[in-house]
Order: C-alpha cells, then structure tokens, then sequence
C-alpha cells in the first residue's frame, strides 16, 4: 500500500486524543440576567422580610414532583418569590433517583432537591458536595418537628437536611356505607382485625382483602409497607429498629412470626385477593387500582398510605373521600387499643450550594408559613409532620386524619424501613422477594432469608 | 423521474412477458396474502388496543373491562375524547414541547447522517491502513449502553457551560447515532457498483467529486431509511434529554411531558394512551414522507460483476 | 449570547436550529472544499478529512465514556478504591447470575433472528404490491411508539383481566367445553421471558422490515426479470436470488438487533421490573448504576454486554473479510 497512508490510524487517534483535550478549558458562560420584581411592601410580604431582599438571586430546585403536584409546589413558594425578588427554578422529573446522582457527580447538581427518602441523602452526603443546613434552618427543625424527624435528616451526627412533606402509611380504606350495611364496626385492635376478617370470609359475600403491589420498576413496595406495619406490632418498635440497621438479622425469628401473622391476613385464599383474583393475583395487580374493588362491594378491606386518597379520584372523579363520604380509612390497628403504631415515610430538603438566597430558601421551607402556603395550594394529597402547620388549612379530611396522626405526641411513629435500608435491600430484594412471596408461592422462611443474603457486608 | 430511467431497459421485453411479470411479482398467491395478512394483523392488532383504550375516558372501565367489549355496538356510547382533551389541555403547553421535540430532532438527524455518509465513503471506497479495523471498532461501539456516558459527558458539557442547552442535545444525538449510521450506510455504499466509482476517478473526478455527484443520489433509499430511524430515535428520546437539558419547558421534549402526565405517583397512566398516539402522529407521517424514496432499481442499469 | 444558550421563544428556538444547520452545513463544505483543492493530494488525505469528525465524535461520545467504564469497573461501588476482578467474581456468583444470563443469551439469539424473518418475509412478501405501503406502514408502527406507550398496549396483551392473550385463551378454552382462568403470563417463568421477547420482536421487526426492504429494491430489475423468464417461482425467486442479493443487509441488520436486544432493558423493566426470573443483564446495569449507585459493579456488568455481543462482531469481520475477497 501506500507509506503516506500507515500514519491514517494513527492519527485517528491523535485527533481523538485532541477531541478530549480540548474538552478541558472552556469558561463558564452564564449570561442569566433575570429581572426580578421589587419587592412589593405589601402586608402580605410582610412575613417574607426576614429572608432580606433578594431580588436578582436565583436558586434552582430539582425534585419528583411532577404535573399537578409539580404545580402545586411552584405556587406553594411563589409568594416568597414575589416578596423577596428571588427567583426559583423548579424541576422536577419521574427519573430524579436516577438522574440526581448522576447531576451531582458531574458537576450540575441543583441547589437544592427534594430527595424522597433518607436513604438516598446518605448516598449524596457520602459524595461530600451536600452543604449542612445552615442554622436558620436547624432552629425551625427544633422547633416544629420532633427529634426524631431531626435525626432522618441527620447524617453521622451533621444535620444536613430538613424534613419537608410527610405521609402516614397505616391505615385501611374501607367504604362505611358497606359496614354500616354489614353491621361491621372499624376494628381497634389487632385481634378485633382478625376477628372482622373471619366474620367477612364467614359471611361470604365478599372476601375481606384486596391487595396490589405492581408498582411497575417498584413492584413490591406495598408489601414491604405491610410487612413493616406488621414488624412494629408484634417484634415492637425497639427489634424494628434494630432490624433496620441490621443489629438482627432480616430473618430473625421475630421477624419470621411477623411475616407468618402477616400471611394469615392477605396469604390465604378465604382472605384474598377480593375481586382480582388468587394470591398471585396480588403482585400483578397494580396497586394504584388494588383499593378499587370496595367500590364495588367486592371487598372490604384494604391498606394503603393516606396519599392513597388521590388514588381514589384519579379511579372515578365522582367517588367522595370521608367519614360519610364513598371511601374511608380508619388506623391500622396495634396489638391493643391503646397503642397506636404507625409507619410513615418524608422527603427532606438537602443543599448543595451554601449561596445566602439558597440558605434563606431553605430556612422557609423549614417554616410553619410554608406549610401553611403548601396546605392552601393543595387540594388533596399532602400532609407534613411540621407541628406549625394550621391544620384548619388542609383541605381533604383525610389529610387532616394524617395530620392528626403524624402531630400526636402518644403515637408510636417509625419511619418506613425499606426507605432506611440499603438500597440493595430497601429497594431491591426486599421489594422483589415480597414479590416473589405472593408471585411465587416463595415460603416465609425463604424470602426472608434470601433477602438476608443481600444485605451488602 | 425513475420511469424516464426505466425505459430503455423496458424495451427490451415484450409485452407479454411484461406482464407475466407484472402478475408474477405481485402478491398472487393466496398463501402470500394469507401470510402476509397474518403478520399485518399481528402487528396491528395490540395497538388498536390502544387506540381503542385512548377513546375510553374512564381509567377505571379501562382497567376493568377489555378494550374489545368497548367494540360492542351497545358501549358505542363509553367512547370519548377527554383523554385527548386533557392531553392537548392548554396547561399542558403542547405545542412549546412539540417544537422543542422538532428542534431538537432535525439537527440530531441531520448532522450523523452527513459525517456518517462521509465515513462510510472512506470506509468503502478509500484505501488505508487499518481500515477493517476502525470500522469494526467504530459498529461495536453500538453495544455501549447510553447511561454509562451520562457522567463523564455531562461533566464536560458542565465544564464548556453548555448544559440544559439545545447544543447538547444535538451533540449528543449525533454521536450516539453515528455507529450504526455508519455501520447501515457503509453496507448501501459498499452495494454501488464498482464500475461506477472506477469510471467517474478515470474521468478525473477527485473523491469528493464522486461522493457528491456519483454516490450521493444513489444512497437515497439507504439515506431515507436510516432517517426514518434516527428522527424516530431522537423523537421518541427521553434518556438524553433528561440527562443532559433537563426537564424544563425551554428544552425538554413532547416525550418527557407525556411521560410526566401520569403524575407523580404514575396512577393517572390512562392520559398516555392518548399522549402516545399524539406523540406517533409525526414519526408515521415522516415515515409515509420518506417512503417515496424507496424507488426501485436506483442502482439497476450497471449489474454487479 | 442569550439567544444562542437560552432561547425562549418558540420563532427563537426556530430560528437557533436553522443557524446551527447552517454552521454545520457550512463546516461541512468548507471541509470537502478544502479537500478537493489540491491536485496532487496525498492518498491519506482524504480518507483523513472524511473519517476525522466521525472518528473525533464517536471518541468524545462513546470511547472515552466506554474507557472510563472500564477503567470503573475494577473499582469499587464509589469509584475510589481499585478492587480488582471482585465486581466480576461477585457478579458471576450471584444467586440469580445464571438465570440472567441465560436469559441476555435467550434475547440475543431470539430477537434478532425472528425479527429480521419477520421483516423480511414481510418485506418480499408486500414487495411491489398495490397495498405496499399501508402495509408497511402497520408493521412500521410499532417503532414509532414510545417504549412506554408500547409498554401499555402489551399490559392489554398480557394483562390476566383485561388483556385479549387472556380473553383469546378463555374463549379457546370454552370451545372445548372448558372453564378456565387464563394464567399469569408474565408470573410464570420460563414461559413468560418467551413473552417479553415477542415485544421486543414486534418493537424490531419494522426495523428490519424497512431496511431489508430498502435492500430488495436494490436488486436490479433485470436480475429477478431474468429469473423469473427462466421460469423461477417466487419462492425460489425469494430464496435463490433475492436472499444472497440482500445477504449483506440481513447480516447489519441482524448485527444491529442483536446489539439493541443485548442493551435493552425498558422492555423487562417496565413489564416485570426483572421480577420472576425474567431479568436480563442490562436490567441488572441500571439497577446496580442507578438504584443501588453501585458504580463498579455497574460498570462490570456494562463490560459484560460488551463480551456477550463478541461473537456477533467476530461473525461481522469474517464476513467483511468474505465479501472484501468477493470484491477484489
């Protein structure tokens, strides 16, 4: 061939090398010159004064809201935007714990998300660009939330991230025109729970249960939701925090007694699943429709969070969420009466840039007149452990039950374990082998120990 | 145009056997059809589900009856377009994402297909060293998943100050599309005929010459083909714009807005339903567009030796 | 400055992308142009000035991030630690290992060859009919859903209530006189991998169809005329003539498919979500890379795509050395 020819691959490789190079050093070019509306004097701003005037300052926010909630957040700060004269950013995308790692990593993390559960703060304060929250912030958090709310958003003794919104997960929906029909009364402890089971399997003209875990990529996070609702009852609050850190092991045999209690609700055909289908039904049903059948009268009973209200709307526009309404939901109950545990789940405010306007947002955020803009914006759906909320705002009453819930001191409340675990576990094989438990016919004993043989060392 | 082409060559049958031929190629026998009607209603078949489903306004008659019992003359009545309307809501700003979606599109179809051509005429028609082997390094990038460029090439889109920007996407399209375009235009160019190339260099004609005057008109089928998939790609995107613009009205895609109708939760899915069949209307209309360019014998007239 | 980063107006946006093709028309001519100036070129001259922005653009795009994977996955889950072959020793002893593998080989031989057959006895099958292109048109379809269109019109398939596989077995059922409830087509494995296929099939299929039907109308009228004086039936036309015409083309195609199916993961995770031993080796890259942030073992299952995919590239350079024989 030709000699001149032979330097082709070479310098193939040479212009590559010379494509990266340059990949170096461009400046930065942020030309954003937003004009900011002065801030108005009005009354209404007057409460906005301490955050100073910021007019010209943006700080963009990145979150899983989307849609109508999305909205519903953007107007929850807007007046904040007015008084102040910042202005906020929002995004918020499907894909956010997929995409937040990967931003922060590459150098264009937002200054501040809205990350869903504390796991995934762990994850970002392990690579070392989320900022402490300032002490604004921290001040708010001692004095409208509880420690324990403090200490999810505390990462080896640095508080980092401030709770936000909070649901509460143990409840069952049930329709009280079907009771009232029935003779049925609302079950305050567990034993009364299994007792109404029986009775409605005896009666026979509906089955008790209806359950749905397909949650598409999260299929099987309802049943972990379950399962830990069933571990505060009968291992107690002291072996449900152990057995989220991993003191005992997933499969201890107080957490094997309570998958078993568990089964005998909603792993038996008398029980399950009511209009849907059998025990495999349950992992195929989704669990956005798994409460739709009450409606119908094909069951009775079904647990899901109080978020689970927009559910309902989303099914029939017409259905009426309330103690008199369609649809209802009473606490899942304790082993007594007197005891009230319940599992619930929070996202948390984390910073990664310590700019004043984005330490002044988030010292709002923190703060009861947030909550209250949020509670106004927000016709069904959100609830928050804040205790400066006026709760007279909310506006469904089933937030306002959840409320009630989250903000009572004699509550026993633990946060939603699968969140607290290793993502391997919490949203891994804990989701997938509770799958399998239903899907599969997999034995208690076995899923509980195949999900401890993935604990990560 | 092609039937001018085509002329001399016809001329050289009678037409008896013209139309032997006529009849013969087309789809005569029954079990051709039979087959074929099969397959076409295979393939049809679950997406009229769908098209049947976006007319079903109700999620819940969605999710409790089959999308066939709607077909009943009697549940006529159920059809609706308030999945439609929702959609195509104002507050939903369609038309903003669609042309975000069609600026985003063009040149990311453009551009690989033009350095691809380029690339895959080096390939077939120059001689160098190590040629084999660049190609084939070049068509096995194909394997490599997307999501492990996300890091590094954000981090450089960060460093230039370009992230959440249209360029990005164009970029990032372009590159990600070149492997297999280079690997299916390589193939087409590799089919022209020698004699061709040959004769056109012994009249003078530098390489450049014979790319844009004798290769280029004869590439259209291939060109159109592989337009049809890189638009759908691009069109249909929502990894690459996620990743590298963003979810904000200035750049994201229709996808990425449909994708985000069904709510946080991902309980109102119904909406997408019609939200797919809004966002196919293009890349259908640009397939049928493209199909005219599908002509026949484009390269007959100099059979291969 | 504003108009070119941030456009804010549709007519703006518009009018940014008209500017940028007419830069890189502009470059690109500038390019050739320069190449044809000179007479007496040296013969690297323009295999380089052809092949450099492709060459520079899969390097920035796709090599250096594929290197950087490498490199990652003998670190550990952080990226900081060098760990050695552990991500792959752990990847191959995980329980499910096998399973998953099993079945990325499954989809790797299954896909690409019944969608290449399906679109191409499609193709020749409505090759120069009156009804072409509506037919294509319906194969064609498939692609251009988006996956999570797509992902829903399989749910009325598959779906044990409201999904017409369920209702079409209960009805078969009840022409025998049986009472039936359709099974979990998706729950019950082997089978239900078998299932997940048949999508990624009916998404690929136009993709072959509208390639290897680009290449049928390669072949010289002449060619099928001759044969078909000779006597040809269509089958026999089909399978002596336009097959080995097309050859080349099915090879790409069944190449790029096979490379598509190995990547794919959005068909198992919207479905199954890699439940019921249907998960693939892509799956479990977006779960380790995403879910766990697990970078090393991400990285070393994205390698082993990689090493899967081998054997179809080592079948590419056998043909490519075939065909370059043929052409000399």
């Amino acid at each position: 061939m030709f000699r001149s020819t032979r330097t082709l691959a070479a310098l193939a490789a040479f212009v590559c090398l010379a494509g990266l190079t340059a990949c170096g050093s461009t400046p930065t070019t942020d030309g954003s010159s937003t004009p900011a509306p002065a801030g108005s004097t009005d009354d209404a701003c007057a409460s906005y004064a301490q955050y100073g005037d910021l007019a010209g300052k943006k700080v963009t926010v990145y979150a899983t809201f989307i849609d109508q909630e999305g909205t519903e957040y953007e107007s929850s700060w807007a007046q904040f935007a007015e008084c102040t004269g910042a202005e906020i950013a929002y995004e918020g995308s499907r894909d956010f714990e997929a995409q937040l790692p990967v931003r922060v990593e590459a150098g264009a993390a937002p200054d501040i998300a809205i990350l869903p559960q504390p796991g995934l703060l762990r994850t970002m304060v392990a690579t070392g660009k989320v900022k402490p929250a300032p002490d604004t912030v921290a001040a708010n958090v001692d004095q409208y939330w509880s420690a324990s709310w403090k200490a999810y958003g505390t990462v080896d003794g640095t508080f980092y991230a401030a709770p936000l919104g909070a649901s509460a997960k143990s409840f069952v929906w049930y329709s009280p025109a079907m009771f009232a029909d029935a003779g049925y009364t609302v079950p305050t402890t567990w034993d009364e729970l299994t007792a109404l089971t029986e009775q409605i399997a005896a009666d026979g003209v509906a089955k008790p249960w209806c359950v749905g875990i397909e949650s598409g990529t999260g299929t099987g996070w309802p049943a972990t939701d379950w399962l830990e609702d069933v571990v505060l009852r009968f291992a107690g609050g002291e072996n449900y925090d152990k057995w989220i850190s991993h003191e005992i092991p997933f499969n201890d045999p107080s957490i094997l007694e309570s998958l078993n209690e568990m089964g005998k609700l909603i792993h038996d055909d008398r029980y399950v699943n009511a209009g849907i289908g059998d025990i495999q039904s349950i992992a195929a049903e989704p669990w956005t429709d798994a409460g739709y059948p009450i409606v119908d009268g094909q069951c009775y009973l079904h647990r899901a969070a109080s978020f689970y209200q927009t559910n309902w709307t989303t099914l029939d526009e017409s259905l009426v969420v309330g103690e008199d309404g369609d649809v209802w939901a009473f606490p899942l109950p304790g082993l007594t009466a007197d005891s009230k545990p319940v599992i619930g789940g929070g996202d948390f405010v984390a910073a990664f840039d310590d700019r004043p306007e984005v330490q002044a947002f988030q010292a709002f955020l923190a703060s009861p007149e947030w909550a209250n803009a949020k509670a106004t914006a927000t016709p069904q759906g959100w609830v928050t452990a804040n205790s400066g909320l006026d709760a007279s705002l909310l506006k469904s009453p089933m937030d306002q039950l959840a409320f009630s819930v989250l903000s009572d001191p004699g509550v026993e409340f633990r946060f939603d374990g699968s969140d607290l675990m290793p993502s391997e576990v919490g949203a891994g094989s804990f989701w997938k082998e509770m799958t399998a438990y239903f899907a599969q016919d997999k034995s208690a004993a076995d899923v509980l120990a195949a999900i401890e043989a993935t604990w990560p060392k | 145009m092609s039937t001018a082409k085509s002329t001399p060559r016809e001329r050289r049958l009678t037409r008896v056997e013209r139309r032997l031929i006529a009849s013969k190629n087309r789809l005569s026998s029954p079990w051709a059809s039979g087959i074929a009607l099969v397959i076409a209603m295979l393939w049809t078949v679950p997406t009229i589900g769908l098209l049947v489903t976006s007319f079903r306004g109700n999620r819940r008659q969605i999710t409790s009856s089959g999308w066939w019992e709607a077909l009943a003359p009697a549940n006529w009545g159920s059809f609706s377009l308030v999945n439609y309307e929702t959609a195509l809501g104002a507050q939903n700003k369609l038309g903003d994402y669609f042309t975000n979606s069609l600026v985003v599109t063009l040149p990311s179809v453009l551009i690989p297909i033009t350095l691809a051509l380029l690339a895959a005429y080096a390939f077939a028609w120059t001689e160098f060293r190590g040629r084999n082997i660049l190609f084939i390094a070049i068509f096995s990038l194909q394997v490599v998943p997307i999501q492990v460029t996300m890091i590094p090439l954000l981090t450089q889109y960060v460093n230039w100050g370009l992230e959440g920007t249209f360029w990005v996407l164009w970029l990032s399209h372009a590159m990600f599309g070149l492997p297999l375009a280079i690997f299916l235009l390589h193939n087409f160019m590799r089919e022209i005929p020698r004699e061709l190339i040959e004769a056109a260099r012994v009249d003078g004609a530098g390489h450049v010459q014979v790319f844009l005057r004798v290769v280029m008109p004869l590439m259209t089928p291939a060109i159109a083909s592989f337009a049809i998939f890189q638009f759908l790609w691009v069109w249909n995107d929502l990894l690459v714009a996620l990743a590298f613009a963003g979810n904000t009205p200035e750049v994201a895609p229709l996808t990425a807005r449909l994708s985000d109708m069904v709510g946080s939760r991902g309980s109102a899915w119904h909406l997408l339903s019609a939200g797919a069949f809004i966002s196919m209307v293009v890349p259908v209309a640009v397939f049928l567009a493209l199909q005219r360019f599908f002509v026949r014998g484009l390269l007959a007239g100099s059979v291969k030796g | 400055m504003e108009l070119f980063l941030h456009p804010e107006s549709p007519g703006e946006k518009l009018l940014l992308m008209v500017i940028a093709i007419a830069i890189f028309v502009a470059v690109t001519g500038a390019i050739l142009g320069l190449l044809s100036l000179p007479k007496r070129a040296p013969r690297w001259l323009t295999p380089l000035g052809f092949l450099a922005p492709a060459v520079v653009a899969v390097c920035f795009g796709l090599v250096y991030p594929a290197a950087v994977t490498v490199g990652n996955s003998f670190k550990d889950r952080t990226g900081q630690e060098f760990v050695g072959l552990d991500n792959y020793a752990q990847a191959f002893t995980e329980g499910q290992f096998l399973i998953v593998l099993r079945n990325s080989v499954l989809w790797v031989v299954l896909v690409p060859l019944l969608a290449t057959a399906m679109g191409l006895l499609y193709a020749a099958l409505v090759d120069r009919t009156r009804f072409e292109k509506t037919a294509k048109t319906l194969m064609f379809l498939p692609m251009a859903i988006s996956m999570v269109g797509a992902s829903i019109i399989w749910k009325f398939v598959y779906d044990n209530k409201v999904g017409l596989l369920s209702q079409a077995y209960v009805w078969v059922a009840s022409l025998f006189g049986q009472e039936v409830t359709a099974p979990q087509w998706l729950m019950n494995a082997p089978a239900n991998t078998a299932f997940l296929i048949v999508v990624m099939v009916w998404i690929q299929a136009g993709f072959a169809m509208t390639v290897l039907s680009a290449a049928i109308k390669a072949i010289p009228d002449e060619i099928n005329e001759a044969a078909l004086l000779d006597g040809l039936s269509q089958w026999q036309l089909f399978r002596t003539i336009t097959i080995p015409m097309i050859r080349p083309s099915i090879v790409v195609v069944l190449t790029t498919v096979a490379m598509t199916s190995l990547k794919a993961f959005d068909v198992v995770r919207t479905m199954t979500g890699g439940n019921f031993d249907t998960s693939v080796i892509a799956n479990e890259f977006y779960t380790q890379s995403f879910t766990n942030q697990n970078k090393g073992m991400g990285a070393a299952l994205a390698v082993l795509l990689f090493v899967i995919i081998i054997p179809v590239i080592v079948y590419n350079v056998r043909q490519l050395r075939k065909s370059e024989e043929v052409r000399r």
